[in-house]
């Protein structure tokens, strides 16, 4: 194999210098003369420890290293470094300082299923993506399987929907392909719009091509032959790395009659739900509708349409190419398969990291994620771990044991949400985390349904009281009123979920808010 | 016509396929307040006060709260419409409506007219719990003929759906969004100012509240013609006229 | 089981698709590299378009300004307000001129566990504004505001791994030392942002 030097070009490592590292070490090389045996300069997708950026992994004959930090000077080492044994071990030694110990288990634990090709493959180039076996799973299901039998083998795969809702993947698609006769459309919501989460980010950064085959492979099996990709505009690199990705493979002819393009939000989380979705792509305000009828009976210009995650979709190929029951091997029996999640918050190594469903949180958060920065004992100085966003709530450490699934983090008051992985330290308050969240519904909120437009507000002002140690035992039961209302009578999931940080806090994080009460008795009104 | 049978608070109603809960609800002289909707106009389900609570037929799966005026009646479902939990939901929607604009019932154009307040009594509010916003908002009285006092609106975008659904001019929409949503006219400007008007007055027969009015109108005059846009509708699609009045 | 949906409470058809032909962002435009090419494929129906011209208004003009949306609503053959209310509905759509510099702060959740508040507080101080505001406009005659600036909160931009994230006039800046005030003073320095609170002093 040509020694190879494997750059993160994702976002996070570019603006951590990346870029210039890259150019460096072409510099570098072109200095040395760049021979036959020149190692190759590679720019891949995120390389998992983002918070060590810029990351290069090395591969030569000496075996492969990842190296963190690295500033553009010592590219020349990098260099060496590739090169055969001898030479190799001084250079390696002299980067030692900079060398990320691949055994750790923040790298041994992960299961990459989604992220397979994530990071060993050019995301700007179809040819080392095809190289990889991108695009020969959709070729295999056209000729071998029916789109039945491929519906089959989802469903039998036990995929459930990374978006958040975890709704059966094959069941969706069944109703999809069930309609009666006529146009059907796909979508691919990559609106990611949870503040902390950024896995869909880094498919389509890092493995564009996944995600189309996947699409592709859920067009042909729902009869669908239109589909789009909705990004939100906040991922400048995400959409131009999908946009090269689809003229290229368009140009190849890889997709037949598949016609599939780019949307771009415009700054909006609300339009992450499904039905928004639809009516930001017909060009309107992201207001929800009433469900039912759901997308999948009547979506895009009145047509039946497929939604599916970024990571939904990105998991299709692997899935039928390993065959379902090996998928299904992975995981729990409600939860199948693996997730990505990403970690960050309060916590040593922040990064992507994808681990097979029902990985307890302990794992994730203390084995791998090393634990809040200079914490102790068991929990690592974990006081609590956001899971779902805006939409979820606090995991408390007690309960770091908690295999995470759908059900499992239900349970708890939480949600699996699309991956967001929060750790929270002991400086933070729960109640003005609460509040965070509950403003971030508040400035997100369509508007639309008086729960969610005025109620939150009112959850806001009430959180207000409680931070401010203003609140009185009155406002603690208004508070759980207006909660209870807000969550059962909202229209979509943002209003009817926005509440959910507010009840875990009160359920798992009780002796905060009852100390926060203000100390006369009633408190100023 | 294909007709389904369900049960609303107790009793069986029959209604024909298509029908809504409201609708059903209605057959079976059950009363569910409403705001946002108004017959004629496509539903929204954006004010949540006819939540109605619903058993799917069969399947054990737990019991959901729909909006009647936007879920259409399916055979075997059983349908409660005022149960305790319902009745404090609704309550509390009323409630946040009254504490988030400025209503003023003693010096409004709709006082007696007005279906905010209807929907207080209907259950039974006779203060908020929640304290009042006071947002700022401004009275527009730049049309020759009506008025919109932003303090009153609800945004039930009744004025925004009759006058695109029913008048075809969309004069009105909605701008920014959450708690800062207001109804605009044209691209925020006076309404006097926006041409597509036709100053037809519907918008102003079907406004819920004292928001939008005659500009001749004081204190407890609002004239309000809520049915309207039903007739006009049948009338359009289904050419039968029901508003020709009685014998002369 | 799905409960059916009367018909009213679907959308309502769409009138037969109009072909999008209309808008033509001017030539500047069209030399400049579009970023929004979608917008010009003709089976684009007329009202989907929209969010997509106003896209490429706002790159081309900075913003949108009222006549540009008037345009707009010309062009697709749609109401004034609905444009108006998309318009207003999306945070990246600004309807006033932007700063010159604009300094925004990542709000997510990591940056707000990893000190974004502190971030705030700094910013505010340096810059003397309010979060979420501009510096008072003092337009020359050419049109330019000097160095008025804005101060404003970002969604999360995806590199939480890095939080606390800041951008400067569109470049990202990661893990800034929120716990130390003088290496984060030095930071602000490298970045050129002006010290109000010094030239005041
Ligand atoms: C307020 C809100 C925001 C959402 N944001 C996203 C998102 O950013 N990305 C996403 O894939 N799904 C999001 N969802 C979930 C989608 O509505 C939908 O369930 C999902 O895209 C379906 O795909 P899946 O079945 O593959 O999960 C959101 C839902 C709600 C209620
Ligand atoms: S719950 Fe909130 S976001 Fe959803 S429709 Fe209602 S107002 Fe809009
Ligand atoms: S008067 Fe008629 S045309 Fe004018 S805004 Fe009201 S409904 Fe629309
Ligand atoms: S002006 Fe009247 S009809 Fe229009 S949204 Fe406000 S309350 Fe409803
Ligand atoms: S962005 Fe480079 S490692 Fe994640
Ligand atoms: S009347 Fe049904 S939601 Fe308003
Ligand atoms: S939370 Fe700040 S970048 Fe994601």
């Amino acid at each position: 194999m040509a020694s190879m030097l494997r750059c993160c070009s994702a976002s996070g490592c570019r603006s951590a210098g990346g870029e210039a590292l890259q150019q460096a070490l072409v510099e570098a090389r072109s200095r040395a003369g760049a021979g036959d045996g020149a190692p190759v300069i590679k720019a891949v997708g995120c390389l998992r420890l983002c918070s060590r950026g810029p990351l290069v992994a090395v591969d030569g004959p000496a075996g492969s290293v990842l190296y963190g930090e690295v500033p553009s000077a010592r590219a020349a080492e990098l260099l060496e470094a590739c090169a055969a044994p001898p030479r190799a071990a001084a250079a390696r030694r002299a980067l030692a300082s900079h060398a990320l110990d691949l055994r750790h288990p923040f790298f041994a634990l992960q299961e990459p299923v989604v992220l397979e090709t994530c990071g060993l493959i050019d995301p700007e180039s179809i040819d080392d993506a095809m190289a990889h076996g991108a695009y020969s799973t959709l070729h295999r299901c056209q000729a071998e399987l029916t789109p039945a039998q491929v519906r089959e083998q989802v469903r039998l795969s036990g995929l459930r929907g990374r978006g958040g809702a975890g709704y059966p993947t094959g069941l969706k698609w069944d109703t999809v392909a069930l309609q009666p006769p006529g146009p059907r459309w796909l979508v691919a919501n990559a609106d990611e719009g949870d503040p902390g989460a950024f896995m869909d980010r880094a498919v389509l950064e890092g493995d564009p091509h996944r995600l189309i085959e996947g699409m592709a492979i859920a067009a042909w099996a729902v009869g669908a032959d239109q589909g789009l990709i909705y990004v939100r505009a906040e991922y400048p690199l995400a959409i131009a790395r999908l946009r090269r990705a689809l003229a290229e493979v368009q140009a190849r002819g890889q997709l037949g009659s598949l016609r599939l393009r780019v949307r771009v939000g415009a700054g909006a989380y609300v339009c992450g739900e499904e039905t928004a979705l639809l009516a930001s792509i017909q060009g309107r305000r992201g207001n929800p509708r009433p469900r039912p009828p759901y997308p999948a009976q009547l979506g895009l210009w009145g047509a039946p349409t497929l939604i599916n995650n970024v990571e939904t979709l990105a998991a299709i190929p692997a899935i039928l190419r390993r065959g379902a029951a090996d998928y299904a091997a992975l995981g729990t029996a409600g939860s199948r398969g693996t997730k990505v999640f990403s970690l960050s918050g309060a916590v040593r190594h922040t990064g992507l990291v994808e681990v097979p469903m029902g990985t307890s949180l302990r794992t994730i958060v203390v084995t791998m994620g090393g634990g809040v920065p200079g914490g102790e004992g068991a929990d690592g100085g974990v006081k609590a771990v956001q899971t779902g966003g805006p939409s979820g709530g606090c995991i408390p450490a007690a309960l770091l044991d908690t295999p995470v699934d759908y059900e499992g983090l239900r349970a708890l008051g939480s949600m699996m949400g699309s991956g967001g992985m929060v750790v929270i330290d002991q400086a933070t308050g729960m109640l003005e985390l609460a509040r965070y969240f509950m403003r971030f519904s508040v400035a997100e909120s369509c508007g639309k349904c008086v729960p969610c437009r005025a109620g939150t507000v009112q959850l806001l002002q009430l959180l207000d009281r409680f931070c401010d140690q203003r609140a009185s035992p009155a406002d603690l039961a208004q508070l759980h009123d207006l909660c209870a209302m807000v969550k059962a009578t909202s229209l979509c999931g943002l209003g009817q979920c926005a509440p959910n940080p507010v009840l875990s806090t009160l359920r798992h994080f009780h002796q905060e808010v009852v100390s926060a009460l203000a100390v006369a008795p009633g408190g100023a009104p | 016509m294909s007709v389904l049978t369900l049960w609303v608070d107790g009793a069986a109603v029959a209604v024909p396929a298509g029908a809504s809960l409201l609708e059903a609800s209605r057959a079976a002289n059950v009363e569910v307040p409403t705001l946002c909707h108004l017959d004629g106009l496509a539903p929204v389900g954006a004010c949540r006060l006819c939540l109605v609570e619903v058993d799917l037929p069969g399947d054990g799966s737990p019991t959901r709260l729909v909006p009647a005026c936007s879920t259409a009646a399916g055979e075997g479902l059983v349908v409660r419409t005022a149960t305790v939990q319902l009745q404090r939901f609704r309550r509390m929607a009323v409630e946040l409506l009254f504490a988030e604009g400025n209503h003023v019932c003693a010096f409004c154009v709709a006082n007696g007219a007005c279906e905010l307040q209807d929907a207080a009594v209907a259950v039974g509010m006779d203060h908020s719990r929640f304290p009042f916003q006071y947002p700022r908002r401004h009275v527009d009285a730049s049309h020759p003929h009506f008025v919109i006092d932003h303090h009153r609106c609800i945004l039930c975008t009744r004025c925004v759906r009759v006058c695109d659904e029913i008048e075809g001019a969309h004069v009105w929409d909605v701008a920014n969004r959450g708690s800062h949503c207001q109804i605009i006219a044209g691209l925020d400007q006076p309404w006097g100012t926006v041409e597509a008007c036709t100053s037809c007055g519907k918008c102003v027969d079907v406004c819920p509240t004292g928001a939008l009015a005659h500009n001749d109108d004081t204190t407890a005059e609002k004239r309000a013609a809520r049915e309207r846009p039903a007739l006009l509708r049948s009338a359009r699609e289904r050419q039968r006229w029901h508003n020709q009045g009685g014998p002369p | 089981m799905v409960v059916p949906v009367r018909l009213s409470a679907a959308p309502k058809p769409l009138a037969r698709p109009v072909l999008y032909s209309g808008f033509h962002p001017g030539a500047a435009m069209e030399q400049a590299k579009p970023s929004f090419p979608e917008a010009s494929i003709p089976e684009h129906r007329h009202a989907d378009a929209l969010i997509e011209v106003l896209h490429q208004v706002q790159q081309q003009r900075g913003y949108l300004p009222a006549e540009a949306l008037a345009q707009v609503a010309r062009d697709l053959a749609l109401p004034l307000s609905r444009v108006h209310g998309v318009a207003t509905f999306y945070h990246l759509f600004a309807l006033q001129p932007p700063t010159s510099h604009c300094c925004s702060v990542c709000l997510g959740t990591a940056c707000f566990v990893k000190g974004a508040g502190v971030l705030v507080a700094a910013l505010e101080q340096r810059l003397g504004l309010r979060f979420g505001a501009r510096s008072p406009q003092r337009r020359d005659a050419e049109g330019s505001d000097g160095d008025a600036w804005s101060l404003r909160e970002e969604s999360c931009l995806g590199a939480c791994a890095q939080a606390p994230v800041l951008r400067v006039d569109g470049q990202l800046v990661l893990g800034l030392p929120v716990s130390d005030p003088s290496r984060l003073a030095a930071c602000f320095g490298a970045l050129a942002l002006p010290d109000r609170a010094a030239e005041a002093a």
